[in-house]
């Protein structure tokens, strides 16, 4: 039975069914009704965990790291500002190789300051060692944080669920919640083989050399590289006892014969998909793929997915200054090494929360320009912008 | 009796890399050997991880668990969080210098004492950055010369006080908080038990001479950490819930040049009259500190049977929580 649930209730329901014993946090804003939620189910017997108010996000992410390697399955949550203050963390719990859970509310980081959506956030730690995955809609952000947890276990890698701030996390969607006892059955209790332990001590994070330091990452990079066969695995495995998957490692869209395709992350796909309609509607041959894993990034299949397309247009919501997008960097670089020479246009839209509506993206799909962001890539078009709006944001100061 | 090698008993074995004559050493292994095997460590990045955990050589026989540089506090918030909610009983000690305490450490750890978590924070208290090459600390006291507060033309070194982090600790209200040295193990010993019947957030506070940052023969560490309390520039005091409950008091006083000379790192204050005038600065310092914790016996209003307890070990003694002592605090706070 589907039930009408804000994303960040949603989110904290399959928490809760997925029986964290510890959850750290900090408050940050898109994040708050998260943990908000588990707070109440803590305090009403609901949740037996240990709910810890974080003195900071640096700390909440050293309390999940601490609880992890006591034996306890934990959780925390986050967003913008706050993922900045855990980044030196998040390289040691990824470093650490310990499966650790979190959901990241992307929003936009300052300066100057503002609390709505994009993804430079987690793609600013994209090369912290997470596993990212990047949710859709309401539904798909409870499944991914239940399977987030296979994967981290399986994998004893730390995955990072981005869900849209406001877009998805204050956004009202019928969403089926699983019963525990599916939950339970798809998700053993909590298993850690390096668990500290007075009667096996164990030295966890000591001091590494030249001669060694490289073997860490050589495994922690094996590891990530095998997370893409565990995320479509455990993906599967889930749709089996679910009725319903997350899209694996992406997900595509009238993608069948389609020769100009757009590759997107997030919530801003329901809109791409609505604008590949219309051009359908049209009697263009326009498709859609979504990137759901960007960490592990998963070359190989999108390579396969896009080898046959024409034209390849990323619409992303961060941007890498100076150097432009980042995801349409990366899927350049897999196609030149797979010997494509597909150009790839770069297109950063969204930022701050600014809207992508279908028009906007069936202008993107058009190829209109317009500001220049470098020579690899445009930043899209805005049709919602009005000379008074313009004007109105001349006005306002940057604090 | 330790389970793991039936030839060594202590938690932080022999074989680790730290440098002869190391206070932190020292007192790392006399707190280890009191709390046991049977609890977890939690370390800060420092002198003590960087020389005790090198990679397949680890000097720990107890679960040791390092991070980085400023969240000790809040990792062992994590770890005794997820042992209270797997029903174990384990104790949680985390180990820090103090950079990882005074300065970095210091948000984590206060979150972690006004959470109250159930743990035992040890700050190995060597005045500076040591593992960095002796660099300034918010632990290093007045006029002393590190490599980023050097004497010079406009300077006689740090030209800031010693942060009191004592008083900070006490401002939390916490259970029990404590400064120690490796110069009296009997009081180090006692306010490590002490320290281990209590629940919830504990503090200690180690004084632990550092032979290369400050500049003495790696054979007087002992020395000099006793020259720190018996100058009363390093008074040996416990507070519980904020209240001072106790105070090891000096048999007599012991000019601070008797603990400065000795060092390198206050060289620079035995030449000219700027250093003159930083001599009877740290003195003043001392005598504050005497006449705050009211640690000579002539102007104390502490009670008899502790008077001789003092004279009986030839030393300051070793002054426990009592109604008298808490009387005699009361009176001079």
């Amino acid at each position: 039975m589907k039930q009408l649930l804000e994303g960040s209730q949603a989110v904290a329901e399959a928490v809760r069914l997925c029986r964290p014993q510890v959850v750290a946090a900090y408050p940050i804003t898109p994040q708050t009704h998260i943990i908000e939620r588990l707070a109440q189910h803590v305090a009403n017997g609901e949740l037996a965990a240990e709910f810890i108010n974080a003195e900071s996000e640096f700390g909440a992410a050293s309390i999940v790291l601490g609880a992890v390697t006591a034996g306890a399955r934990a959780f925390t949550a986050t967003a913008s500002q706050g993922l900045l203050l855990m980044t030196e963390v998040l390289y040691n719990i990824a470093g650490l190789r310990l499966p650790v859970v979190m959901v990241c509310a992307n929003r936009a980081v300052g300066a100057p300051i503002n609390i709505f959506s994009d993804h430079q956030d987690s793609m600013s730690v994209r090369d912290a060692g997470w596993i990212q995955l990047y949710v859709e809609s309401n539904q798909e952000a409870a499944d991914s944080l239940i399977q987030a947890y296979r994967i981290a276990e399986a994998c004893e890698l730390p995955v990072m669920v981005c869900m849209d701030g406001f877009l998805l996390t204050h956004t009202f969607e019928p969403v089926a919640l699983p019963t525990q006892a599916m939950v339970d059955d798809y998700l053993p209790a909590f298993q850690f083989a390096r668990t500290l332990n007075p009667d096996r001590p164990m030295t966890l994070g000591g001091a590494s050399e030249p001669d060694n330091f490289q073997e860490y990452r050589v495994d922690q990079h094996a590891a990530m590289e095998n997370a893409q066969k565990v995320v479509e695995t455990l993906d599967a495995e889930f749709a089996e006892q679910f009725g319903r998957r997350c899209g694996g490692l992406m997900q595509g869209y009238r993608l069948d014969d389609a020769r100009t395709v757009l590759l997107g992350m997030g919530s801003l796909m329901g809109a791409v998909y609505d604008a590949v309609d219309q051009l359908r509607d049209q009697g263009q041959a326009a498709g859609a793929l979504r990137l759901r894993c960007f960490r592990p990034f998963p070359a190989q299949a999108l390579v396969q997915h896009l080898k046959d397309v024409q034209r390849i247009i990323v619409l992303e919501k961060a941007l890498s200054p100076g150097a432009g997008g980042i995801v349409a960097a990366e899927l350049r670089a897999a196609l030149q090494q797979a010997g494509i020479m597909t150009p790839v246009e770069s297109v950063i839209g969204g930022l701050g929360g600014r809207d992508l509506t279908p028009d906007v993206i069936e202008a993107v799909f058009q190829g209109i320009p317009d500001t220049e962001a470098g020579v690899t890539s445009r930043f899209a078009p805005d049709h919602i912008t009005s000379a008074s709006d313009e004007a109105e944001r001349g006005e306002q100061s940057y604090g | 009796m330790d389970k793991r090698d039936p030839f060594r008993h202590n938690v932080l074995t022999s074989g680790h890399r730290a440098c002869s004559g190391c206070g932190e050493a020292m007192a790392a292994r006399m707190v280890t050997d009191l709390v046991g095997p049977d609890a977890i460590y939690v370390n800060a990045t420092g002198c003590l991880q960087v020389f005790s955990s090198h990679n397949q050589q680890s000097a720990w026989q107890a679960p040791w668990v390092h991070s980085v540089f400023a969240n000790a506090a809040a990792v062992a918030s994590g770890v005794e969080a997820a042992l209270r909610a797997r029903g174990k009983e384990t104790p949680v000690v985390v180990q820090a210098g103090d950079g990882g305490t005074f300065d970095i450490g210091l948000q984590c750890l206060s979150g972690m004492i006004e959470r109250g978590h159930n743990v035992l924070f040890v700050c190995y208290d060597n005045e500076a950055y040591m593992n960095t090459g002796v660099q300034r600390s918010g632990s290093t006291p007045h006029a002393v010369r590190t490599s980023t507060s050097p004497p010079g033309l406009f300077s006689q070194g740090k030209q800031q006080l010693k942060k009191d982090v004592l008083s900070i600790m006490a401002a939390h209200h916490m259970p029990y908080a404590a400064t120690a040295t490796i110069a009296y193990f009997p009081d180090l010993k006692a306010k490590v038990e002490k320290a281990m019947g209590i629940r919830g957030p504990r503090f200690l506070q180690i004084l632990s001479p550092c032979p290369l940052g400050w500049a003495h023969d790696s054979a007087l560490s002992v020395t000099v950490a006793r020259l720190a309390v018996e100058t009363g520039l390093f008074p040996l005091v416990e507070l519980e819930h904020g209240e001072l409950t106790g105070v090891m008091r000096l048999a007599g006083q012991k000019p601070v040049d008797d603990y400065l000379r000795p060092q390198g790192r206050f060289k620079h204050l035995f030449t000219g009259k700027e250093g003159a005038v930083e001599l009877r600065h740290i003195q003043a310092l001392a005598d504050a500190r005497i006449r705050r914790y009211n640690l000579l016996e002539a102007d104390t209003q502490w009670d008899t049977a502790s008077a001789l307890r003092c004279a009986r070990h030839g030393r300051g003694g070793y002054v426990s929580s009592s109604l008298s002592v808490s009387q005699g605090v009361d009176n001079v706070l």
